[in-house]
């Protein structure tokens, strides 16, 4: 028995000696000490050394929760010969001294809480993990910066990516954006190079236009079926003359590219630049789909590349590792009406601001208003729409990279039009970053942007031009600004795809459904479902260098796995007692790995040989989850390191 | 069709503005809407009482509805502020149990009231019972060419999640009725912004002020008339508009269309 | 006169039902509000004063008498506040004092006297805003 005394953290409301003395009388101990921080390079000491010592057979440490030390404290007791399962944590830190201000009352619960350990310890048996393979391929969702950058550093170690993007190219929200904060270089520029890279990589194969359909098994050994949607293309004879736009009549669909600003054709690709540059026929659009007429682009296609027959494929493919790269979407403002956004065309969305100053965008570069085409003399941007709000009222968090991006929208809208006003209504400007806030005083001392501090409570439409009702809340005024353009800072929204992918991942999400991370701090680009990584804004809010970064180091994590030929499990799993298994399946049904099947199998009761149907378990599928234990009607399963005797041992020590 | 309505008419409808009242049961019969005027109603307050203790306030509201209940049969409303503090007090007596146990207490139903009556407003009544295309097709008089600017007000929209009446930031239901009668009406800004309310008593200045807004607001988008289904409204921006926008309850239009006004 | 104020702020708090401290002074609702500029304390600062607890102060504020309740504040609130129901909370706390009316039925002949037109819906409803 080892008390740690965590300083005074534990110390400070357990009376260490007490939990000592009194473990001294627990059956099975002989040797009981304590340490003040028995985590450190000396307490670690003391663990071996007491197990050489003593030869004990199994240790308690009392001590911080499992999930800060557990694995501490095993490494130490295997490295003295113990093996690491004969090691049990009582967790006298969070559920105990942490809680409790009355030292006397932490005491009494410490000194139970150690007996339940020992208890637990005394029918604990040695364990022994398996093995299991690892397919050395990675798979990305989604092909957005954060996939193509993950996808790039994982292929560039030497292993093999596939990137799964649901549109016709790879590039994401990225490729449609203007210039970058805070060195106002190009998107496209840095963007499109590593998307030729992407799709030039031989270790990298792209899946554009299609979707993750179903996925199956665990770390090392995913199954996935991935749906190919009809393209009505094919893409091996195709060459991207583009012939077949050009001669497209159908040319109504709003650009999704363009975000609705622009038409775009039938059959078409997103951008000049798309990665793979073959192009996509939209069936809902389609003449020859809706009318059976037309058929223009296949008498123009030289190389016969257009197929109306196509149909959807599913690929199967196996992969050791996923990587969660799906991105954000802008939250659309139409439920702020206040705003007007939907009603007064000269209303429009930050994404929408950026095809509008984007020199390959509907207007070819020049910022005109939506209503009647004019240059605009004034401008109003509103942040913080949709962010920092009550649930039913919107985001409840700061969505992280709106004040940047306004700051450059405003700066290049007063370079590149030194007669425009411009006016920004914020809450409060939040620049953390490198370089960020220097950026933020060069909008307003070098560009002379007016920053006013306050919301916008309306926008009236007011003698053909936008009256911006809003707060000066440095003045303590009411103010009204006439804009002839307001550009809506609109809230990153996860992508509608994510929680049904983070379903069929079984990776946890949070309530806003981004991906949530392992441990915010310690383990951020890891899902806590095993060989799921997480890469982007699909984990939270996060502006292009840190997406860049986090996708990096999730490639890195993806690595670890990807090198080791064989991966070992967590013996801590499911079995069966095949003698008191009634064959009801029960267990089956609720398994969420798909862990166990059912078998005859010939059993020896006690002497009769009789031939019964009973669960087994695949050993690498499972997880330890303990769903099937509390299933099984006739108590015949059980979760090795936390059989139904040991629990019941802790409890029965607890009540003692 | 065959559930008789229950209408509450309010103390307005019955003194100053008997024109609201009137064009709509005449246009309810020619429509053949069933309707009964509740035997004994008393004046809803006018205002909302919003403190959570004030119980008094919230009695005649909650008889009302209770009397709804007890007949079977929708409340129905016409002015904008009865069918405000109907449509509140009721959801605070279904969903805060102290009010509804002070309220019962009070009252002394025969049955604990526990917000069962639906409130329903006669613009309401109109798209839901009739069907704004039906209405178009019982139209004798058609509103051609009259360019109408629908004025919301408050009461009707806010709290949209208590009043679920419309969009609270761009309705249409009055735009939908406006189409229906043959009327072309006019979109602009300010119909959903308060007309002063109450505060005209003590400070008519602050009143012209934003009539004066909502007046302008709607004149440059070419309203030539405006409609409202409240009295108060239409008495503040009557008052403070010159001459050029005047104000009709939306039910004297809806008597001309249907050729029952006298 | 020593006024417990913490008693007052809590009771203020009660009434209206909603919590100030949700309030992350954006200033929505003196923008939206009609007659913010005819106000001493405007509603993100009439919000910002009940949760430091100044309720004395409000008391005084002619901001009571200019509230249209018309909800806009309470609509537009991204927080969840109800400026307005705050407003109301101060404003019966004043009424509810005796001798505190702001309006008194003596008042009325005059008022109806001086313009024919005023709707009863309007006496009904400035009594009730304006006294018990």
């Amino acid at each position: 028995m080892l008390v740690c005394w965590c300083g005074s953290n534990i110390a400070g409301t357990v009376d260490i000696n007490t939990v000592v003395e009194a473990s001294k009388r627990e059956p099975g101990v002989v040797y009981a000490t304590d340490y003040q921080y028995m985590c450190a390079e000396g307490g670690q000491a003391m663990v071996r050394r007491a197990i050489e010592e003593h030869s004990l057979t199994g240790i308690v440490v009392s001590a911080c929760s499992p999930r800060m030390h557990e694995t501490t404290f095993r490494k130490a007791a295997a490295a003295a010969g113990l093996n690491p399962y004969m090691v049990e944590i009582a967790n006298i830190r969070e559920h105990c001294s942490w809680v409790h201000k009355d030292k006397e009352v932490g005491t009494e619960k410490a000194v139970v809480l150690m007996r339940a350990a020992i208890a637990k310890l005394n029918l604990n048996t040695p364990l022994f993990p398996g093995e299991s393979g690892v397919i050395k391929r990675a798979l990305v969702i989604g092909g957005g910066i954060a996939g193509i950058q993950t996808a790039l550093d994982i292929a560039d170690a030497g292993y093999e990516v596939d990137i799964v993007e649901k549109s016709p190219t790879i590039g994401g929200t990225m490729a449609q954006l203007d210039k970058t904060f805070p060195t106002l270089d190009c998107a496209a520029c840095i963007l499109t190079p590593k998307m030729v890279d992407a799709a030039q990589h031989d270790k990298i194969t792209l899946y554009t236009y299609s979707e993750v359909d179903e996925v199956s098994g665990f770390v090392g050994n995913f199954s996935v079926k991935i749906r190919q949607k009809a393209r009505c293309i094919n893409s091996k004879l195709c060459n991207g003359c583009g012939d077949c736009i050009e001669k497209c009549p159908a040319k109504k669909a709003k650009s999704e590219f363009d975000e609705g600003l622009a038409n775009r054709k039938a059959i078409y690709v997103p951008f000049a630049q798309a990665v793979p540059n073959v192009p996509v026929i939209d069936q809902t659009q389609c003449l020859k789909f809706k009318t059976g007429k037309c058929g223009l682009c296949e008498k123009v296609c030289l190389p016969k590349a257009i197929n109306f027959e196509q149909q959807d494929e599913i690929i199967e493919k196996e992969y050791g590792v996923i990587i969660a790269a799906t991105g954000f979407r802008p939250l659309s403002p139409e439920r702020y009406g206040e705003y007007g956004y939907g009603q007064l065309p000269d209303v429009i969305t930050s994404l929408e601001f950026e095809r509008l100053m984007n020199a390959a965008g509907p207007t070819g570069g020049a910022l005109l208003r939506r209503s009647n085409g004019e240059k605009p003399k004034s401008i109003v941007f509103i942040q913080c729409v949709g962010s920092r709000a009550e649930p039913d009222k919107g985001k409840s968090y700061c969505s992280k990279i709106c004040c940047m991006y306004t700051a450059k929208h405003a700066m290049l809208v007063r370079d590149k039009y030194p007669n425009i006003d411009v006016s920004v209504f914020y809450i409060d400007v939040r620049t953390p970053g490198k370089n960020f806030d220097e950026f933020y005083r060069r909008a307003v001392e070098q560009y002379g942007v007016n920053y006013i501090k306050g919301m916008v409570g309306k926008i009236a439409e007011e003698d053909g031009r936008l009256r911006v009702q809003g707060s000066d809340l440095i003045e303590d005024t009411q103010i009204f600004v006439d804009a002839d353009l307001v550009v809506l800072a609109t809230a990153v929204e996860a992508q509608a795809s994510a929680r049904p992918l983070g379903t069929m991942l079984t990776a946890s999400m949070d309530q806003n459904n981004f991906f949530s991370e392992s441990h915010a701090k310690l383990r951020p680009v890891e899902s806590p479902t095993a060989g799921i990584f997480l890469s982007g804004v699909c984990q939270g809010p996060k502006d292009i260098p840190e997406t860049v970064a986090q996708a990096g180091a999730a490639a890195v994590k993806a690595l670890g796995i990807l090198s080791k030929d064989k991966l070992i499990g967590n013996p801590c799993i499911a079995g069966p007692d095949e003698l008191l298994c009634n064959g009801c399946a029960s267990c089956e049904k609720v398994c969420p790995y798909g862990a166990i099947t059912y078998a005859d199998k010939e059993i020896n009761d006690h002497g009769h040989r009789t031939t019964r149907h009973v669960a087994e378990i695949n050993e690498a599928i499972c997880q330890g989850c303990g769903a099937c234990t509390v299933t099984c009607p006739s108590g015949a399963m059980d979760l090795k390191g936390f059989t139904n005797r040991q629990i019941m041992a802790e409890v029965d020590a607890i009540c003692r | 069709m065959d559930k008789t309505y229950l209408y509450y008419p309010g103390c307005t409808l019955k003194t100053k503005a008997k024109e609201l009242d009137a064009y709509a049961l005449q246009s309810m019969e020619m429509l053949g809407i069933p309707c009964k005027e509740l035997d004994e109603w008393q004046c809803c307050g006018a205002v909302y009482p919003q403190a959570t203790d004030e119980i008094a306030t919230r009695l005649s509201a909650a008889r009302a509805l209770e009397e709804a209940r007890q007949k079977d049969c929708d409340l129905l409303t016409l002015c904008s502020a009865c069918h405000h503090v109907m449509k509140r007090v009721n959801h605070d007596i279904a969903s805060d149990a102290d009010i509804r146990m002070k309220v019962n207490n009070y009252s002394e139903f025969e049955t604990p009231y526990a917000g069962e009556t639906k409130v329903v407003h006669f613009l309401e009544m109109l798209r839901d019972t009739i069907g704004f295309a039906e209405l178009k097709k019982r139209v004798l008089n058609p509103l051609t060419g009259r360019k109408i600017g629908a004025y919301y007000g408050c009461l009707l929209l806010r709290p949209s999640n208590v009043m679920q009446f419309d969009d609270p930031e761009n309705p249409y239901i009055m735009e939908e009725f406006l189409h229906a009668i043959g009327a072309e009406p006019v979109l602009y800004s300010y119909r959903n912004e308060c007309c002063g309310g109450y505060v005209a008593l003590d400070d008519p200045a602050l009143v012209q002020k934003v009539c004066t807004k909502v007046l302008h607001s709607a004149e440059q988008k070419g309203a030539e008339v405006l409609v409202t289904a409240c009295p108060l409204c239409k008495y503040n921006l009557t008052k403070h508009d010159s001459g050029d926008v005047p104000t009709y309850y939306f039910t004297e239009l809806l008597a001309e269309a249907l050729g029952v006004k006298e | 006169m020593l006024v417990d104020e913490k008693g007052m702020q809590e009771e203020v708090i009660r009434m209206s039902g909603t919590e100030p401290k949700k309030c992350m002074l954006c200033g929505k609702c003196s923008a939206t509000c009609p007659p913010s500029m005819d106000m001493d304390v405007r509603p993100h600062r009439f919000v910002k004063n009940v949760k430091a607890g100044n309720i004395e102060a409000l008391m005084e504020s002619e901001s009571l008498w200019k509230c249209l309740s018309c909800f806009a504040c309470v609509e537009r609130c991204p927080r969840g506040v109800e400026p307005a129901s705050l407003v109301e909370a101060v404003r019966l706390l004043v009424i509810r004092q005796q001798g505190k009316n702001y309006l008194t039925a003596d008042d009325i002949p005059e008022l109806i006297a001086s313009d024919e037109e005023i709707p009863q819906q309007l006496i009904v409803s400035a009594f009730r805003k304006y006294s018990k």
